[in-house]
């Protein structure tokens, strides 16, 4: 999709989208965002992954250029937002956690003022609207009013939206919250397709699985703080096991049998409903703890996940 | 590959931000007026159906009474609903201009969110600002207008006063509907704030603004209302400007310079409290 030409705005590093140095945002005595490091190259797919809370969102409003940091640098596609923000967010697409569609307006009409303020021209907008809403596949709804879409459908036409200008970096805050797993599966296929051809996304999630499908690259963050990063199986070999091992005993006896449990695995995590067994071989951990007479209410093995990362690095799963 | 992958340039090559940076209150302005036209039915009915009532029951009704209590002489050396007049257009134009700048900055800022989608592109707090003010006056002068051709037809005033009377009741929009402005951008929620405000602002200033009768004929204690509020001075304008009401050259000053003021302290108010609630 974007031609590897299409980014002489960034003269310096034209390979880099975003740089962050000590990104720091503070609101009075809370530190939102704790002097973090990181960089995102072009047709990279970058991911923000921690639990509610942790500074993912507000570190996406300093990159979309509409809050202001309060210590650090910071460069997308070459600029400090501080005194280039509506140049920047001119060739930036942005997502919010929220959908904040027109509800008076049509679902075209939304795409065609939202090009509008892009300076674009109607002419040039009523094409490009066919092909949005033919990427978002909602055609059909073309003349609805946004108020009769389904989640899925409005999460879509806002992500059409964020593509009206053919941005340099698509920037989503929880793409599929609060989204049925066939509606967030429709999404993964159209985000996929725009990170095949190109397109440098950032996403911020709570969720492993998306994380795992979506981005090349992420960055862990727990209070505001990068806990790790790389790519999601690297991320996984390194803090975590090939597999890990659920077992069960009842949430009034997992602590107490935990200590039964020590040296099985590499290492345990009790969590209040279950033991996590961290192993390279699960099914040789359970057969070890029934050996010891031990008879677990349920028993899972399965590979390991983001979610243990997690769980390794902050001691709190991420649904927390 | 889908014809969107196709057809692709990238915001660098087809996304010029010089364009937006000048031209985006614009734009807002266009977006806000798009949304409007939603209710063109409902405004033109609203815009022609008040008047008439107006002027039918206060204009004809009372009209009557005055004009037969000062032996046909009227009000001010003219019938009564020529004195009327720039003060039901000055209403008419605060009434309009509010209206399109109060309910979308809620909607902007708490409803829909709109704003934050906007700000989100190229266009900036300010011309946020600049453009919803822009949409308001619009939505001012077709008010004012639709008044204008009813009060026509009532022969309340002639053809050649609109250029004035239009003048003057725009004067009065556009300084309240800026107040409103700064004020509305501190509501976090509806919680009756346009009901407090219908009763507590509007309703005293259109009584008390010289509306139905001279300024002067109130006590002094309660003259300040009329002082303060830019509906006396629209109508006061519109009065000498429309048919030589007697205001000294100082006083007409005031009434243009008023206006203006408030317009310029709410624009001056409502653009760092824009760029604050949009940055947080």
């Amino acid at each position: 999709m974007p031609k590897s030409d299409a980014s002489a705005s960034s003269a310096a590093s034209p390979e880099l989208m975003i740089v962050a140095k000590n990104l720091t945002k503070r609101y009075g005595d809370f530190v939102a965002v704790d002097g973090i490091n990181f960089e995102v190259k072009k047709g990279e797919s970058f991911g923000l992954l921690g639990p509610n809370g942790a500074g993912k969102s507000t570190t996406m409003k300093m990159i979309a250029s509409t809050s202001q940091r309060t210590d650090g640098e910071l460069s997308i596609l070459g600029k400090d937002p501080n005194d280039h923000g509506p140049e920047i967010r001119a060739h930036l697409g942005v997502v919010p956690q929220q959908d904040n569609l027109d509800r008076e307006l049509k679902v075209w009409e939304n795409l065609m003022t939202y090009g509008r303020f892009f300076g674009l021209k109607n002419s040039w907008l009523k094409a490009k609207i066919d092909e949005l809403l033919e990427f978002a596949q909602l055609e059909e709804k073309r003349n609805s009013k946004t108020d009769d879409l389904s989640g899925g459908m409005k999460r879509r036409l806002t992500i059409a939206r964020g593509l009206v200008n053919e941005p340099e970096i698509l920037m989503l805050d929880e793409p599929t919250t609060g989204l049925d797993p066939q509606a967030r599966h429709i999404l993964w296929d159209r985000l996929f397709r725009l990170k095949e051809n190109g397109v440098t996304l950032v996403i911020t999630t709570h969720y492993m699985d998306e994380a795992e499908q979506l981005c090349d690259r992420l960055i862990v963050m727990d209070k505001g703080k990068i806990m790790a990063e790389g790519s999601p199986a690297d991320l996984i070999k390194e803090y975590s096991s090939k597999e890990v091992l659920e077992v069960r005993f009842g949430s009034a006896n997992n602590k107490e049998i935990a200590s039964q449990l020590e040296g099985i695995g590499e290492r345990l995590e009790v969590l209040p409903d279950r033991i996590l067994v961290y192993t390279d071989n699960g099914e040789g951990a359970l057969d070890r703890i029934l050996a010891k007479g031990l008879h677990p209410v349920t028993t899972l093995v399965r590979r390991s996940s983001l979610e243990d990362v997690f769980l390794r690095l902050t001691g709190r799963s991420l649904a927390d | 590959m889908s014809v969107i992958e196709r057809n692709w340039q990238g915001a660098a090559t087809l996304v010029n931000p010089a364009k937006p940076m000048r031209w985006g209150s614009f734009y807002v302005a266009e977006f806000r007026i798009r949304g409007m036209l939603k209710w063109w039915d409902a405004l033109i009915a609203f815009g022609l159906g008040n008047p008439v009532l107006y002027l039918l029951s206060i204009g004809i009704g009372i009209g009557a009474l005055v004009n037969k209590g000062t032996g046909g002489a009227g009000l001010d050396g003219v019938p009564y609903l020529t004195f009327l007049a720039p003060a039901l257009l000055a209403t008419a134009a605060i009434q309009g201009a509010m209206d399109e700048v109060t309910f979308p900055t809620i909607e902007g800022f708490v409803w829909n969110k709109t704003f934050y989608s906007i700000n989100a592109t190229a266009i900036s707090a300010r011309q946020i600002v600049n453009g919803v003010m822009l949409a308001a006056m619009a939505r001012c002068f077709i008010q004012v207008g639709l008044y204008e051709l009813i009060l026509l037809a009532f022969g309340a005033i002639p053809l050649s006063s609109l250029p004035v009377l239009t003048l003057a009741s725009a004067l009065a929009g556009f300084g309240f509907a800026a107040v409103m402005l700064s004020v509305t951008v501190f509501i976090k929620d509806d919680d009756g704030f346009f009901a407090i405000v219908g009763r507590f602002v509007l309703t005293p200033m259109f009584m008390f603004s010289g509306t139905y009768f001279p300024l002067a004929t109130l006590p002094i204690y309660l003259q300040w209302i009329g002082w303060i509020s830019p509906v006396w001075h629209s109508t006061d304008l519109g009065r000498a400007l429309s048919y030589g009401a007697d205001v000294p050259l100082w006083l007409l000053a005031v009434h243009v310079a008023v206006p203006v003021l408030l317009g310029a302290v709410g624009l001056l108010t409502a653009y760092p409290q824009f760029e604050k609630r949009l940055s947080e």
